[in-house]
């Protein structure tokens, strides 16, 4: 299960959207991503419609906020075992959808 | 005196409706979006049907940015190297009140805000709620916003699936996975007339909505959709939460890499420019999930509320949110001319919504959650099934084949006859 890794290259998909990016992220994790329990991790990993939430070759987890599409997906996922607080990025920041 | 009569929280599909109502009831009423505009943050499958949008305005056919009339249903079984599809298409489908198009939010969604403010309505966007003003004994009485307080005699919230706001407002309880399912949906642009072919529609204006089950979501609860608009194609993937979170090795993404790139599907899409990638929440929980509906001076409505049917196969919210918008908007302005905004005075909102289709079609339903999360089989079993019976009636290679029977009952076997009676029985019963 570990071995789950982003394989696809979803920062080009990602790229097409339009994205005012705040200064902090809306999603505080409560013991960073690279200190999360690895199961749970998993679940973040295979969740989010973003992938935001990565494991490197080398075992490293990592989350970037940037990208979010603020679905909050990972708020529910893992109950409060990572995501410490989910909230609205700041005012005009996020996603913007030209389609939806 | 409260800054405003009421104050609505989201302009989407049940807020700009319930937003509607209010105004045209005469009262003054404050629309807070978050996104810079309506419909900014929001994204849908694809579908609505119009039943519910013109109980809310009659003409809105004239007006609206619908994309295309669908006159192809498509539904494929779709297993890892086949699909086997049921394409149907009627006049009945197409009859005004009974037919249904195909949307795209940003731009849906700022019409039906525009209605809002046209009726008198004040939308202010790009502001997120960060709190409801709530007194001592529970009584909801507004808005904090932009660190601002904005006073409101009533308060309806309508924050959509991923509500911050439903546990203080009516102390709903946070929604365990089992509730929710994420989609990622891609839209791909296209000329107009090639996907008026690609639908096998008429003419530019009419469509397909084509729903899968199966490899999509690796044989877990979910499916895969594709909705032909004017000039570009959404497709994506809705995924069970608590199945992903149980499930195996793949990620969502990669369904949907893997679901673009069957050759079912390839085809539909080949060609086509990628414009977004976007993603939300469904919630699938039903009627034994929703909270309360009201409180004192709050009511509550649409997806915030779970008001939503995810069958796998297909997910219907937009026209339960318009509907349950459109009866918050009423019940609020009456219980404001009535001068009593209380629990009790709000409270002809359930009412209503307990005669209506709302409550009615997910009460019918309520069963549906747990028979689906527990119904392997639908997306893995039974897809390889109808394949390997198509298999045995069309594949010729020269070799002697026998009578029908050959082809059907081993498959049959595989999945047990029993299972067969079983599932039939639980989906005519839960779906
Ligand atoms: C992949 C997918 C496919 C679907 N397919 C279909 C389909 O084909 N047909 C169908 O009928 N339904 C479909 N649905 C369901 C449908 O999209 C929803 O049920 C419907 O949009 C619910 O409307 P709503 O108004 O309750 O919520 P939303 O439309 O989500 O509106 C909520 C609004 O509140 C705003 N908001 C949230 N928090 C705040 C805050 N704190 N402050 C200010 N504003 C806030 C949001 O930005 C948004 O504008 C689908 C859903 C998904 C995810
Ligand atoms: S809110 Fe959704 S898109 Fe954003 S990080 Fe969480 S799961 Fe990913």
């Amino acid at each position: 299960m570990s071995m789950i890794t982003a394989e696809l290259n979803i920062d080009a998909y990602l790229a097409t959207n339009k994205y005012e990016v705040a200064p902090e992220s809306h999603i505080v994790l409560r013991d960073g991503a690279a200190g999360c329990d690895p199961k749970e991790f998993d679940k973040l990993i295979r969740a989010c419609p973003a992938a935001l939430y990565r494991r490197s070759e080398d075992g490293i987890q990592s989350f970037n906020y940037e990208g979010c599409l603020e679905c909050g997906t990972c708020r529910i996922i893992c109950g409060d075992t990572i995501v410490e607080s989910w909230n609205n990025p700041d005012p005009g920041c996020g996603v913007e959808y030209r389609f939806g | 005196m409260a800054d405003f009569d009421a104050v609505v929280i989201g302009a989407g599909c049940a807020g700009s409706a319930a937003a509607y109502e209010l105004a045209r009831a005469g009262q003054s009423v404050l629309l807070v979006e978050r996104g810079n505009f309506a419909g900014a943050k929001n994204m849908t499958g694809g579908r609505l049907y119009t039943h519910a949008l013109e109980r809310l305005i009659p003409d809105f056919r004239d007006r609206a940015p619908l994309e295309r009339r669908v006159t192809h249903e498509r539904i494929t079984l779709l297993a890892d190297d086949a699909g086997f599809t049921i394409d149907f298409a009627s006049q009945e489908m197409k009859e005004q009140g009974q037919e249904s198009y195909t949307v795209l939010r940003a731009p849906f969604d700022q019409w039906l805000a525009s209605e809002a403010e046209a009726a008198g309505a004040e939308l202010i966007c790009g502001i997120p709620v960060e709190d409801l003003i709530i007194d001592s004994s529970g009584v909801v009485g507004g808005i904090v916003a932009g660190g601002d307080e904005i006073t409101a005699d009533v308060t309806v919230i309508c924050d959509g699936a991923n509500s911050l706001l439903a546990s203080k407002a009516v102390g709903a309880r946070m929604p365990l996975p089992v509730h929710m399912a994420v989609g990622v949906k891609q839209v791909y642009e296209l000329p107009a007339d090639v996907i008026t072919n690609r639908a096998m529609a008429q003419s530019n204006s009419d469509g397909s909505a084509w729903l899968f089950v199966g490899d999509c979501t690796k044989g877990h609860f979910g499916g895969g959709f594709a909705y032909t608009n004017a000039e570009s194609i959404s497709i994506g993937i809705v995924a069970g939460l608590e199945a992903l979170a149980n499930g195996g090795e793949a990620t969502v993404c990669q369904m949907l890499e893997d679901f673009k790139a069957h050759p079912c599907v390839a085809p539909l899409i080949a060609g086509g420019k990628l414009v977004e990638h976007s993603g939300h929440m469904v919630p699938e929980g039903g009627f034994d999930a929703m909270p309360e509906l009201v409180g004192d001076g709050a009511l509550i409505a649409g997806d915030a509320a779970m008001m939503c049917l995810n069958l796998g196969y297909m997910v219907r919210g937009m026209d339960y949110a318009i509907s349950a918008g459109q009866m918050a908007g009423l019940a609020a302005a009456e219980a404001l001319a009535a001068g009593d905004v209380s629990k009790k005075g709000l409270s002809r909102y359930r009412d209503w919504l307990e005669s209506s289709f709302v409550l009615k079609d997910l009460e019918a339903h309520r069963g549906a959650p747990e028979f689906l999360e527990g119904f392997d089989r639908m997306f893995d079993d039974y897809p390889k099934v109808v394949r390997d019976i198509m298999n045995g009636m069309f594949v010729v290679d020269g070799l002697s084949g026998g009578p029908l029977r050959d082809a059907v009952m081993p498959a049959l076997k595989s999945v047990g006859i029993f299972n067969l009676f079983k599932d039939a029985k639980g989906a005519l019963k839960n779906l």
